[in-house]
């Protein structure tokens, strides 16, 4: 969790677009968001991911102008953004289950945004003709928001929250209510419209394969506070704390103990450079292989306890000497039966901090 | 065997149900019927079986000043009634459904007592109360006693339409830069319209044929129930089946536009469309 909101930017550029400081927000004596900051640059796909209850939503309708924090500013473009009603911030919003207006038409949805800012009525035709197209719906564009199906309505709600050009384009959890396929397609759409309109896209979801493909950077909520935010691949293979090593992706937690620059836990010990004591580390399942006596690495003796098909791979389950269980993810399947030989790099040992309770 | 039901009790059962139906109705509706029957029938009221079919009666009616002056009198109350109801009715239903203010729910309860409450009961206490503010009794009372007794239909059904609005629609709106005023122009009141409408059409039909409040409160202007029922003293006239008869069937097309507005309101889907595939 970074302190300040400038710290951390994808794109190293000093100017983000974007900049919460200190959010805090109460609802009477619930607490739903603390003390978040975080800075977004200007073109950049985050997402905030958390279970539900973890207060991304809340943080989403401050962004919108639904909410006000409780403490703690929004800044955008240099400009203070909460005390802005929703109606004055170029932000707009993909709502969970859509909001179209049942009572006008596609394009009349479309239309709905430009016309309200007075929009010449030329203009607004070809713009919300460019919209339809950009999300290909335009042959739809007489009909009713209750004639198409929902990745339709997915679709026209995208167009109409885009046709208004905005700054920050914010997704509410915006493929949940797809079936599984679609909602794989629509991830690849969604991040190819984005990098085509280059608007900062902020989006919502509880889904961390979802976070994973899309996003640039992965905003990590828990209990209304950041847990950890960074790039994907960062986040997966470096988890700052027990929770994140947890939520995303499967991962083995090694409580050890440090003596003298080697961590140890039971009989398995590892070069680790951190202080005397203890510590918790993180090693996912992928990085524990057999034993191919690479240099360096550490080797272990175990039992498989039982295994999961996963597709591609097979999740195993050991025990070591010590009754310590492990995951192992096996690229191979019915390697791993019996008793085994098994190693890993010290190098992929990372030292998280446990998460509170 | 006493137990068990054969197809012949199962038709005689049928057949009982039948029959229980077409008495009921008969019970409800005969009396319109004779009365429509016997505004055509050439002898007047008395006689039966009505023979004679005629349209006499009608055509003294509309030669019968007194009543026509009490249907433009009725006609005002009705169109002013439905005003001042709309008024604040509609405010009422606004707040009850997204204002919070402290003893909300006793004024929910309250704004529905005058459709609960007798119509004897809130034309005396109206009364009393225009002789305590030394008010002379006039169509303007009526027009009072019927736009405060009615007031909690509009509410009861615009209420009814807010609870039906996604709040999700307003903030899409103020979503895409319309603000309050223009939100609510552009959605709520569209959501509402249909409502708005029923509400009219139902107050204009239960003023039109109002009488314990009219009673109390009516000066020297006849309203038309009141003209009948004065005429009625004198006896039943086959210009009152006349009148009656036309009142009915107004009131009639009146109750089913409203009928149909209100499932109209709960919104009908039409079916799923198949989905364009993607190119």
């Amino acid at each position: 969790m970074q302190s300040d909101g400038q710290a951390l930017l994808a794109d190293g550029s000093a100017d983000p677009l974007l900049c919460l400081r200190q959010i805090t927000k109460n609802f009477g004596r619930h607490t739903v968001l603390r003390n978040i900051s975080l800075s977004v640059a200007s073109g950049e796909f985050l997402t905030i991911l958390g279970e539900s209850g973890s207060g991304k939503t809340t943080l989403l309708r401050i962004l919108a102008g639904f909410e006000q924090p409780s403490s703690g500013e929004v800044w955008m473009a240099g400009e203070r953004l909460d005390p802005l009603p929703p109606y004055q911030r170029k932000v707009n919003t993909v709502f969970q289950n859509y909001a179209l207006f049942p009572h006008l038409t596609v394009e009349e949805n479309v239309a709905y945004g430009p016309r309200v800012a007075g929009v010449s009525f030329d203009e607004v035709r070809t713009r919300v003709a460019d919209a339809l197209t950009k999300v290909r719906m335009l042959s739809f564009k007489s009909y009713r928001p209750a004639n198409i199906s929902g990745g339709q309505q997915q679709r026209v709600a995208l167009a109409r929250a885009l046709v208004n050009q905005p700054r920050l384009l914010l997704l509410d959890e915006p493929l949940s209510a797809l079936d599984a396929n679609l909602r794989r397609q629509m991830q690849v759409e969604l991040k190819a419209l984005q990098r085509e309109v280059g608007i900062t896209f902020i989006l919502v979801t509880h889904d961390q394969e979802e976070a994973m493909t899309m996003s640039d950077r992965i905003a990590l909520l828990r209990s209304g506070e950041l847990e950890q935010v960074a790039a994907p691949d960062e986040i997966y293979c470096r988890p700052a704390t027990s929770y994140t090593a947890q939520f995303i992706g499967h991962s083995n937690l090694l409580p050890a103990t440090v003596r003298q620059g080697m961590a140890r836990t039971g009989s398995l010990a590892w070069p680790a450079n951190v202080p005397d004591g203890s510590a918790l580390f993180s090693l996912r399942p992928e990085c524990i292989r057999a034993a191919i006596a690479t240099p360096g690495a550490v080797r272990f003796r175990a039992l498989v306890l039982d295994y999961a098909f996963h597709g591609a791979s097979e999740l195993v389950r050991i025990e070591t000497a010590e009754s310590l269980t492990l995951t192992v993810r096996c690229p191979q399947r019915g390697l791993l039966r019996g008793h085994v030989e098994l190693e890993f790099s010290p190098e992929d040992v990372v030292l998280v901090r446990e998460s509170a309770a | 065997m006493g137990l068990v039901m054969t197809q012949n009790d199962w038709n005689r059962g049928r057949i009982a149900l039948a029959v229980y139906a077409a008495l009921l109705f008969a019970f409800l509706y005969l009396p319109v019927l004779v009365l429509v029957v016997y505004s055509c029938n050439g002898q007047g009221v008395g006689g039966f079986p009505p023979h004679n079919f005629t349209l006499r009666w009608y055509s003294l009616l509309f030669q019968d000043d007194a009543i026509w002056r009490s249907v433009g009198n009725s006609i005002v109350v009705a169109l002013a009634s439905v005003l001042i109801g709309l008024a604040l009715g509609i405010p009422a239903a606004l707040a009850l459904d997204r204002a919070s203010f402290p003893g909300k729910r006793a004024f929910r309860r309250l704004v529905l007592l005058p459709l609960v409450l007798p119509g004897i009961i809130t034309g005396l206490s109206l009364l009393m109360l225009f002789r305590e503010a030394d008010v002379k009794l006039s169509l303007a009372t009526v027009i009072l006693g019927h736009g405060t007794a009615l007031i909690s239909v509009a509410t009861t059904e615009v209420y009814a339409s807010l609870q039906r609005l996604e709040r999700v629609q307003e903030e899409a709106s103020l979503d895409l830069g319309a603000n309050y005023w223009q939100t609510f122009w552009r959605i709520t009141f569209p959501h509402m319209r249909l409502s708005i409408i029923a509400a009219a059409l139902l107050i204009f039909t239960l003023s039109i044929d109002e009488i314990a409040v009219s009673f109390f409160l009516i000066g020297r202007e006849n309203t038309l129930p009141l003209e009948i029922w004065g005429r009625l003293r004198r006896g039943i006239t086959p210009e009152i089946n006349a009148i009656s008869t036309i009142i009915f069937v107004f009131s009639l097309l009146t109750i089913l536009a409203w009928y149909r507005l209100r499932i109209r309101g709960k919104g009908e889907t039409e079916p799923f469309q198949a989905a364009e595939p993607l190119p």
